[in-house]
């Protein structure tokens, strides 16, 4: 029997697996390797099998995923640098039957959006949020973010995170987590196959747990930033493993009982 | 029968703001303007209306829930004093990058820093000349009266929705404080979730079959794009300057000598004007209301009738430069203002028109 051609696979009945269709087809911005793509992914995935295109809302950080709202087809706002949990407290009090969520990374969530992290966490704000924690500033070229491990070179920690004079990384996830207002917390990987079916569990329960308006609801995703951790795609996910996840261990932080 | 009470100016403008529809109140307390959060509060709005009010951790955070609900389509508003809005100026300038409506209220107190908590118009250049970042302008209403607070509620809101754009009540802790008589009207229903997705089709309430994305956003990296983009919002800008201007003349028929003045300190050049003429001056008032668009025709035409117009500020001069680009230079214009929290007073502000253009005669026209 001869190979079976191109045509002879690409049929339906052979289909495992299609994109969502609520990636626009606009060409993803980001380098290659880097998790922010397959995060998007997975959250569209989630808004379209849960039929939830009509009803959500999203807000877009300023970071790498500025542009979020160029990939994700649905309604999206852009907000200023970290103000993201504000934009949707202000969305979610005036439509609270949508489902509302914000994208961010860790310059815009843990440094200069803390307070409004921290407050809407803390006042139960019934949205979710994606965080995105790489580590470092990717937009802006590589610099040193809230996140950052000790010792770890960055464009503006060129001889490596010195925590005396720096500061401790921020594990903003535990530090909310803590907090009653709080409903489910998870942090999670999408550099394997297997960590993308976990992380895409935990985001079905983040939104739908959204429905409950029991609290906030978190899914902070540890990623890799191979441009701005100047590795390739390969070698920055290995990093991530033998140096990210010990100081910030993945699964469940906060379930409901 | 007509409905008629006794309101603080912070008061007047919460109701107004009830009784117009409105969707969301996000705000964080200081003085000399907590009385509006208050009294929404007490107000349990929530029962009255169905308006949400939500005292937010600063004032960074309740211009982003603004924001956030304008985006939706909501009638939105927050309010504040001079510090506040200073901190509230990133949020202002993404809703004109976004061209989003809202109402936003400044009970001016006296600066810079933290200044003092009496009544100041010192905010003018931060109101009228953007002062957040890029090439902006709201609209930028000035109250001389508690009404005027109740008033300008609606009036915001309606112009905010007819331009797509930011309305600023620029008050003084003296109008805000102060108590008088206001006359209220009905409470006209807040717009429903369908009469919002069918009236603002820009607005980002979800993605339904039948239109495309709605995608709120001031970015585009393509500078040929945003100029383009800023040429249309300066279009806007114009028409506004065209069609919104608002005024109010006191006896100007006849007058020789012109204060120019807004709010607080124009309820003092009134009273001015009374002594004047009781001394047999022929003074008028020009009372700009809309700050921006500045009424400069009206400026100039009177600048052609009188001798000498006489600024009068509760700042170091702020809102003369607006006057003297009307004047062209037609007539003299001399600036008198209070600082630091100071009201002046109205035989202080005659006199004072008197000896610049009376008893010097330094401006008399010649022709
Ligand atoms: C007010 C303000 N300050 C600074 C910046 C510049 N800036 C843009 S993105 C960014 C950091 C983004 O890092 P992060 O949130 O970790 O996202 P990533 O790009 O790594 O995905 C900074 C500092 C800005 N846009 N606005
Ligand atoms: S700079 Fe880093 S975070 Fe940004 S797209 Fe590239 S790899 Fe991803």
């Amino acid at each position: 029997m001869s190979a079976p051609t191109r045509e002879d696979i690409c049929q339906l009945e052979n289909e495992v697996y299609s994109r969502t269709t609520l990636l626009t087809p606009a060409p993803l911005s980001y380098c290659p390797g880097c998790g922010h793509g397959t995060a998007h992914r997975l959250i569209m995935e989630v808004v379209e099998e849960m039929n939830l295109q009509a009803d959500t809302i999203g807000v877009a950080p300023v970071g790498c995923s500025v542009l979020a709202y160029d990939f994700m087809d649905i309604d999206m706002q852009q907000a200023a640098h970290g103000r993201a949990p504000a934009v949707a407290t202000g969305i979610k009090r005036l439509y609270p039957n949508k489902f509302v969520f914000t994208y961010q990374g860790d310059g815009d969530l843990a440094a200069i959006g803390t307070g409004e992290t921290i407050h809407a966490c803390n006042r139960g704000e019934n949205i979710t949020i994606f965080f995105v924690n790489n580590g470092i500033y990717g937009m802006t070229g590589g610099q040193m973010a809230p996140t950052t491990l000790p010792n770890m070179k960055t464009s503006t920690s060129p001889f490596g995170r010195d925590v005396e004079t720096m500061g401790y990384p921020l594990k903003i996830t535990e530090l909310i987590a803590n907090l009653p207002g709080t409903y489910f917390v998870s942090r999670q990987s999408v550099h394997t196959a297997a960590n993308v079916r976990k992380a895409k569990k935990a985001i079905e329960k983040a939104i739908q747990y959204q429905k409950l308006k029991k609290g906030l609801c978190f899914v902070e995703i540890v990623s890799n930033c191979n441009s701005g951790w100047k590795m390739t795609p390969l070698d920055s996910n290995k990093w991530m493993e033998e140096n990210m996840f010990p100081f910030y261990p993945l699964g469940d932080i906060k379930v409901p009982k | 029968m007509k409905d008629v009470r006794l309101m603080k100016g912070n008061e007047a403008i919460a109701e107004g703001a009830i009784r117009a529809g409105c969707d969301g109140y996000f705000g964080y307390p200081i003085t000399p303007q907590s009385e509006v959060l208050e009294y929404l509060m007490a107000n349990k709005t929530k029962e009255r209306t169905g308006m949400i009010v939500l005292q937010a951790e600063s004032e960074v955070a309740s211009i982003h829930m603004v924001y956030g609900g304008a985006a939706a389509g909501k009638r939105v508003m927050t309010s504040s004093s001079s510090p506040g809005i200073s901190l509230m100026q990133e949020g202002i300038s993404f809703m004109a990058g976004t061209e989003l409506p809202c109402l936003l209220l400044n009970v001016v107190r006296g600066g810079p820093g933290l200044g003092t908590i009496q009544p100041s118009q010192a905010d003018y250049f931060q109101a009228v000349k953007g002062g957040g970042h890029g090439d902006y302008k709201m609209i930028v209403l000035a109250p001389a009266s508690v009404q005027e607070m109740y008033d300008f509620a609606k009036l915001g809101f309606d112009l905010a929705f007819k331009h797509r754009i930011q309305v600023m009540v620029l008050s003084d802790g003296a109008i805000g404080q102060m108590m008088e008589k206001v006359e209220l009207d009905d409470e006209r229903p807040r717009w429903t979730d369908e009469e919002i997705v069918k009236m603002h089709t820009w607005a980002a309430t979800g993605k339904t079959k039948n239109r495309e994305r709605n995608i709120i956003t001031s970015l585009d990296l393509n500078p040929v794009k945003q100029e383009i983009i800023n040429r249309k919002l300066q279009a806007k800008f114009r028409k506004i300057e065209e069609t919104e201007v608002r005024f109010e003349t006191i006896q100007c028929e006849d007058a020789e000598y012109l204060f120019v003045a807004y709010g607080s300190s124009a309820r003092v050049c009134q009273k001015a004007v009374q002594l004047g003429r009781a001394k047999g001056i022929k003074v008028g008032l020009l009372r700009p209301i809309t700050l921006f668009p500045f009424p400069y025709k009206e400026v100039k035409r009177l600048a052609k009738q009188v001798k000498g117009i006489q600024c009068i500020e509760m700042s170091a001069g702020q809102m003369i430069e607006d006057v003297r680009l009307g004047v062209e230079g037609i007539v003299g214009v001399e600036h008198y203002g209070r600082l630091g929290g100071i009201i002046p007073a109205p035989d202080e502000v005659l006199n004072v028109l008197e000896q610049n253009f009376i008893k010097a005669k330094i401006y008399e026209r010649t022709h």
